[in-house]
């Protein structure tokens, strides 16, 4: 067979079908969308968790008492120092043998929400500790109360020092949700990569190049805007 | 005999290993400016930060109008229950070197922010004492501005605005305009100098020689840990007797010809 972008022979139902390119990308795109859906839901469903959580578990490590830093640290360092394709592998593979079984869907958002929260904790409470220590002095200076100036005047600012750090995080999600398609769920790459394998071709893998460079194109768009609206004093 | 808005008593500080208040006393009379200066590292700056408790002393007595702030290490004497000694502390109100403006409020929001916070203001009353505020120290079309967008001299007012609607009975300066570009201190000091004529307790650490000589009632100042000198600005500057402050004041001096 003659590897072409011309024409594809795409076997169905024992006969050999030949179309051209673009009725093949039509072909595909059903099954395409579906790997798709998979990959956006998994991604919607974690971002807003994971940044909520982590911008609340940063402000709780920067300021909590010893015990539950110490509890915070151990979380970050666990969870930002083993492969994440390991943390999906025991939630989908090792759990069911201490008799817990997660449906695969939601295993695999809580693995990248605790995942990317472990990254977004340490960036927030990076975040305050680097704001100026005059603040808080300005604070004390005029009589604000502790939880008061945490509130007001703390953790707005360390929002802000984190937005940049976090929205880069946010992006790099959507490549890391990719590696469900190791695990055997249907995501978009995993989809095309069955695709290719099926019709010896390498137009899915094209297709799902195009569609993650512009999933993620549109994101850093996203998350530009979100961060020019959040960082700037004016 | 006036009334005593502080008087520090014995007061030791160090940072680790490093001495920098040695057993120094004060008393600071009602409506007096003192400006204190010395070479840097004198202690300055750390004396006026006790006061409030931005640094916590070693060994000393601390009473604000009669109260004791702070007291550590003195047999017999005890610090007023906390939430006195926070009430206390209250009165007195302090402007940065560095400015310390909340970035992300407007100079408005900046000002309000401890009435509202602190006093639990009502938002208009808040807003009405920000506005005579910011008026006095000539900055009344800058409410809704943020910091970012104002010069130095300009955030320093704004800054010494948002202490004063606190309604402070004593104003702590630390180095007001050594941040600030010359042509620019002129316009701090100014709101510094209209302060004094309302006769608001000051103590001002500065380096401004010209602004402590014609504002100042008394000069303290600080070497070695402690303080040499504390007499009336006319004395200090025209009949220095200490070595130390000779030479300090020859450098200074010196510095300015240049």
């Amino acid at each position: 067979m003659e590897p072409t972008f011309a024409a594809i022979s795409v076997s169905l139902g024992g006969s050999l079908i030949e179309m051209n390119i673009f009725e093949y990308i039509v072909f595909i795109t059903p099954q395409m969308s579906e790997g798709l859906g998979t990959t956006l839901m998994i991604y919607a469903l974690t971002i807003l968790p994971a940044l909520l959580l982590g911008f609340a578990l940063g402000i709780v490590k920067a300021n909590g008492p010893a015990p539950v830093k110490g509890l915070l640290g151990v979380y970050t360092w666990a969870w930002r120092g083993t492969p994440l394709l390991l943390q999906l592998m025991i939630m989908k593979f090792g759990l069911r043998y201490i008799g817990v079984i997660i449906p695969d869907i939601l295993g695999a958002v809580i693995v990248f929400t605790l995942n990317m929260g472990a990254y977004i904790t340490e960036i927030m409470r990076g975040a305050i500790q680097s704001v100026d220590k005059g603040q808080y002095e300005a604070c004390h200076a005029l009589g604000i109360p502790r939880g008061r100036m945490m509130l007001r005047v703390i953790i707005p600012q360390s929002i802000r020092i984190a937005i940049p750090p976090a929205c880069s995080e946010a992006i790099n999600l959507v490549k890391d949700v990719a590696i469900i398609a190791v695990i055997g769920m249907q995501d978009i790459l995993r989809v095309a990569n069955q695709i290719t394998q099926r019709d010896h071709t390498i137009i899915p893998y094209i297709y799902g190049f195009i569609v993650y460079l512009l999933l993620s194109s549109l994101l850093v768009k996203l998350f530009g805007r979100l961060e020019k609206r959040f960082t700037s004093y004016d | 005999m006036s009334e005593i808005m502080i008087r520090m008593t014995n007061i030791h500080k160090s940072f680790g290993q490093l001495c920098v208040l040695n057993g120094v006393d004060l008393e600071v009379e009602k409506g007096q400016i003192i400006a204190i200066i010395g070479p840097s590292g004198s202690g300055k700056s750390t004396l006026l930060r006790c006061i409030n408790q931005l640094e916590k002393i070693d060994k000393g007595v601390i009473e604000i109008e009669g109260v004791v702030v702070t007291a550590v290490d003195t047999p017999g004497v005890h610090a007023a229950p906390k939430e006195q000694v926070r009430a206390t502390l209250n009165k007195t109100g302090m402007v940065f070197q560095s400015f310390n403006l909340f970035p992300h409020m407007t100079t408005m929001e900046n000002i309000i922010e401890a009435p509202l916070t602190v006093k639990k203001m009502k938002k208009e009353d808040a807003l009405s004492i920000g506005r005579a505020k910011l008026e006095r120290v000539g900055l009344a079309e800058k409410a809704d501005a943020y910091p970012s967008k104002l010069s130095g001299g300009q955030k320093q007012r704004v800054a010494i605005a948002r202490a004063l609607a606190m309604n402070p009975d004593i104003m702590l300066f630390d180095e007001p305009t050594s941040a600030l570009d010359p042509e620019l201190v002129g316009e701090v000091l100014d709101v510094i100098k209209q302060l004094a004529a309302e006769h608001m307790t000051m103590m001002v650490v500065t380096h401004e020689m010209g602004f402590a000589r014609e504002v100042a009632d008394r000069v303290i100042f600080m070497d070695n840990q402690n303080i040499v000198a504390d007499c009336p600005p006319k004395q200090f500057f025209d009949h220095p007797e200490h070595p130390r402050i000779i030479a300090f004041l020859d450098k200074m001096l010196s510095n300015k010809a240049q």
